[in-house]
């Protein structure tokens, strides 16, 4: 599978990755250099094999479905950074908001 | 008197339980050494100050007599596992400056058995890379050089600043992490002994996850007894991850002491002699062999015909995870944000910025692969392969007990080799990415230098859960070995 500009712009585009235009080429064919390595799995007969997603064969635990932990609001928001919005300026674990650009008009 | 950073995790125990010498005065003369050797750039941050903290608690302790496994004794930590109060950066400029409100379980557990932290070491970003080049903060530099030859050395990757901290004789310990050789293939570069745990027995809560189905943490030492150490002290069930196994912890020291391998198995996988691998390397895989027969263990050629798959299926899943793994990054909740016109340019922007090369390029390969049409195609076709390489091992382990193989194809290369062709880096895991896809557990030991004077190491792959027997073994390999080298200068 050989890729082109246009594809890979696609996939950064989806990856939400800036790739500046002159970067395009080269990792066009980096990627399809990787890709064609990766073809020769087509060797490899695996009609009937059950994928393995995870070697872990011990079934998913589960757990009683309630609070706990909470009231660390300025410990959640402590690395955000556009700086948090706090409901409460005097408790601040009372909760608050992160900030990120304007979304609706 | 030998310097106190001279002695092994197990010698540095008896000392201070003699009285001989406090925690601090441990600490002090691992510092010294950090200062020493800084222009290895092997750490991201150092924290002298909490280490003569942690090492003044340690001390009040142990005249409690409350000394813990790892009392008193210091460690590196890779900087992928979060450190509550001290930055975590994962290599990465996208997490520059992140200071994490909380502390990975795997290291609180090393801080109630008692040890002391001297730092965070360097890192390929997010450990995606072996050999520590695709480091925001530089690469390191390997201890050891070529002989006669000035050049520097990669020390491997992706933990390979807690690779080169041991072998540069700044800390007994380090703690890594292994999604497809990360632990063993730095420490076959850099002489010390790196052991991959089974999938599940260390908990990965709190270590900045690259590909959730694969990412194991495990320790770094200069002996096997050593690592034996560090590792019972990482592991054990963590309700906080979902994949930690709920099995009781093993006396991984009494395993390691036990070099008793008579009537052991020891597969020898035929398809691990593969063009390519050094002809050095294939010699010294002959030489353990022998070595383990003279031991009293019994070799037995064993086939894993899925073995030259694992590499191409690996660089299927390991990108199919980190692409998901890595969305979290956006500039939003934590870590760098490059702003833009709008939400979405501010993403793209944020990560464009934020993230290197080699982790741009992964997370493409995943969102490829992911990408609608192509799922089957690729990731499932990867997830079948999988199955048999699993099924591989599973039948090889019906005829013996564990697997010796070489660790890496090469010994140490020199800094900006391997660095044109990302496929030719990627090679460097051919023999350690088998047993990451099954989860197995695997240990590297040196066992011998090349005609360079660099050091080699050797392989132990075993059963799921059987780190014992690969303790143990390793344990007669390094006792036949007598790898005694160290790097000229350290």
């Amino acid at each position: 599978m050989s890729l082109d500009k246009d594809t890979v712009a696609r996939i950064a585009r989806l990856a939400r990755l800036k790739v500046p235009e002159e970067e395009l080429a080269p990792l066009a064919a980096e990627l399809s250099g990787i890709l064609a390595w990766i073809e020769q799995l087509n060797e490899v007969d695996t009609k009937d094999v059950e994928p393995l997603a995870s070697v872990s064969d011990v079934t998913l635990p589960q757990r009683a479905d309630k609070v706990t932990d909470g009231g660390i609001a300025e410990k959640v928001l402590a690395n955000a950074p556009g700086g948090a919005v706090y409901i409460d300026s005097t408790d601040k674990n009372a909760g608050g908001f992160f900030t990120v650009p304007k979304v609706v008009e | 008197m030998a310097s106190l950073a001279d002695l092994t995790i197990a010698e540095l125990s008896k000392t201070m339980a003699k009285k001989d010498a406090s925690a601090v005065e441990v600490a002090e003369a691992h510092l010294k050494k950090l200062d020493r050797h800084r222009a290895l750039n092997a750490f991201i941050t150092e924290t002298p100050d909490k280490a003569r903290e942690m090492a003044k608690a340690s001390d009040a302790r142990r005249a409690r007599g409350e000394a813990g496994l790892l009392e008193g004794v210091p460690v590196a930590i890779k900087d992928l596992f979060c450190t509550e109060g001290v930055q975590t950066t994962a290599g990465s400029h996208i997490l520059e400056g992140f200071v994490p409100p909380y502390e990975s379980t795997v290291t609180t557990n090393l801080w109630k058995a008692g040890a002391v932290m001297v730092g965070k070491t360097n890192l390929d970003e997010f450990a995606m890379g072996s050999s520590n080049m695709t480091s925001h903060f530089g690469g390191v530099e390997n201890p050891w050089k070529r002989r006669g030859d000035n050049r520097k050395l990669v020390p491997g990757g992706s933990s390979g600043g807690s690779a080169a901290a041991v072998a540069a004789y700044m800390v007994p310990g380090s703690t890594g992490t292994d999604t497809g050789g990360s632990i063993r293939q730095p420490a076959s570069f850099c002489g010390i002994v790196g052991l991959k745990p089974t999938y599940g027995r260390c908990s990965r809560w709190g270590v900045v996850a690259f590909s959730s189905s694969l990412d194991q943490p495990g320790p770094f030492a200069r002996t096997v007894e050593d690592a034996a150490l560090l590792l019972q002290a990482m592991s054990g069930h963590d309700p906080k991850d979902s994949t930690s196994a709920p099995l009781a912890v093993p006396d991984f020291a009494v395993a390691a002491s036990n070099p008793n391998v008579k009537g052991l198995k020891v597969g020898i996988p035929k398809e691990y002699r593969v063009e390519g691998t050094s002809a050095e390397i294939m010699a010294l895989w002959d030489k353990g062999v022998e070595m383990m027969k003279a031991a009293g263990a019994e070799p037995v050629e064993v086939s894993l015909p899925h073995t030259k798959y694992a590499l191409p299926a690996y660089y299927i899943v390991a990108p199919a995870e980190c692409s998901s793994n890595l969305a979290r990054y956006d500039g939003v909740r934590y870590g760098l944000r490059v702003p833009g016109k709008d939400l979405i340019e501010m993403y793209q922007n944020t990560r464009g910025a934020g993230f290197g090369k080699e982790v741009r390029r992964r997370v493409m390969i995943g969102t490829y692969v992911l990408s609608a049409g192509y799922y089957d195609a690729y990731y499932k076709k990867a997830q079948q392969i999988r199955q048999l390489i699993a099924r591989d091992f599973k039948q090889a382990f019906e005829k013996c007990d564990v697997l010796l193989t070489p660790t890496a194809p090469t010994a140490a290369f020199a800094a900006g080799d391997k660095m044109d062709d990302p496929v030719t880096m990627y090679l460097n895991d051919m023999f350690t990415i088998p047993a990451s896809m099954a989860g197995l557990p695997g240990i590297s030991v040196p066992v011998g230098l090349d005609k360079d004077g660099l050091p080699l190491g050797l392989q132990f792959i075993g059963r799921s859960f059987d780190e014992e027997t690969v303790l143990r073994a390793a344990a007669a390999l390094e006792k036949a070995a007598a790898f005694t080298a160290r790097p000229a200068g350290y």
